[in-house]
């Protein structure tokens, strides 16, 4: 779309939380962040993650969507629940593999990052990736990131023994092909 | 989009995830579906129109005694089956010197009818339907139809049962 990709590179993310409020300001869901930064141990170290949407080229969600109400649309963004179909079941949010969707209870409703598709479906940048200061969130042209960046951006993602392939791009360290994750590892545990 | 193009089921085929894959029913799909649906109720009709041209007269019902003229006093009322032996009946004289028959079933929801001879009609204890006892048509309740009336003819002394009237109607006389 418009030549553009979105680069998601965690190790650049500081935790701002620009992002957030810039997610929250958009006027289609306002005042609700699709957005959210995590914190990944916080008793000992400072790093953050952003998560956006990852648009799955085969969404999970909207394959366990008992309302086909979840769309993914020939440009290849993953739409939030369509409100007169959601039922509010959440089986999306238990479903993702990266934990995007949220269920919004008072609205009865799933709500998810659309990749600011009032914006980017008409060239303009997401909110997240105007405001990121570290580029942590990059939407830019794939030669742009080849040029700049020491890591490598991949879409292929494996949890446990099942392979998904997203549209956005995760920034891995040169030599990666693709992120294995099992999530068994990240489990937590007593000490 | 580098989805594997296998064969799906046909849920999954019309009501795809990918927006691109849905398919809607198109004018020339809906107006051949319309003019199919026109040409096959036009058929049905025609055959259901050559069907009832082409139809066979009922066979005579059998002639049935039912009653002798002087067994029943006025009021009484005499139960019998006509034209088969499960289709109950009443033989009513309402009057010295008329009668009349019908079906027992309700044709509302077929409870066996009675002869209130207080209020000289016949009636459905069910749902409180009501039907006259001269020609069996409805009075009161939810009966759709007037009693299928058994017509009957004086034979002597002896009243016969030769016919059944599905719409009801004259007043029988004997």
């Amino acid at each position: 779309m418009h030549g553009y990709e979105f680069y998601v590179d965690p190790s650049r993310c500081i935790g701002c939380q620009a992002c957030v409020n810039a997610c929250a300001e958009c006027d289609t869901h306002r005042g609700v962040p699709m957005i959210h930064v995590d914190y990944v141990d916080r008793s000992s170290s400072i790093a953050t993650v952003p998560t956006v949407c990852m648009h799955c080229d085969d969404p999970t969600c909207a394959q366990v969507c008992p309302a086909d109400a979840i769309k993914k649309g020939a440009d290849g963004i993953v739409h939030t629940s369509l409100k007169p179909r959601c039922v509010a079941c959440s089986n999306c949010v238990l479903a993702c593999p990266f934990g995007v969707p949220r269920m919004f209870v008072a609205a009865e409703q799933m709500m998810k990052c659309d990749m600011c598709y009032d914006r980017t479906s008409a060239g303009l940048r997401p909110m997240c990736a105007t405001v990121c200061p570290s580029q942590a969130l990059a939407y830019v042209a794939p030669e742009t990131i080849a040029r700049e960046r020491r890591e490598v951006p991949t879409n292929v993602f494996w949890f446990g023994n099942e392979r998904v392939t997203t549209k956005v791009f995760y920034m891995v360290p040169p030599g990666t092909a693709e992120v294995r994750v099992d999530v068994v590892d990240f489990m937590w545990e007593e000490a | 989009m580098s989805r594997e193009q296998e064969r799906e089921p046909l849920w999954r085929e019309e009501v795809s995830i990918f927006a691109a894959d849905e398919s809607y029913v198109g004018r020339r799909q809906f107006a051949k579906f319309l003019v199919l649906t026109s040409l096959g109720m036009f058929a049905g009709n025609l055959w259901l129109l050559a069907k009832s041209l082409l139809r066979r007269p009922a066979p005579r019902l059998p002639a049935v005694p039912v009653a002798r003229l002087d067994e029943l006093p006025v009021g009484g009322v005499k139960a019998f089956s006509y034209p088969g032996p499960n289709d109950p009946c009443l033989l009513v004289r309402y009057a010295p010197d008329r009668w009349a028959a019908y079906s027992q079933k309700c044709t509302h929801l077929s409870c066996a009818v009675y002869y209130a001879a207080e209020s000289r009609r016949l009636a459905c204890p069910c749902h409180h339907g009501f039907f006259a006892v001269e020609d069996g048509r409805v009075l009161q309740g939810p009966p759709p139809r007037p009693l299928p009336r058994i017509a009957l003819e004086r034979r002597g002394d002896r009243l016969v049962a030769v016919g059944v009237d599905l719409q009801g109607g004259e007043e029988a006389r004997a």
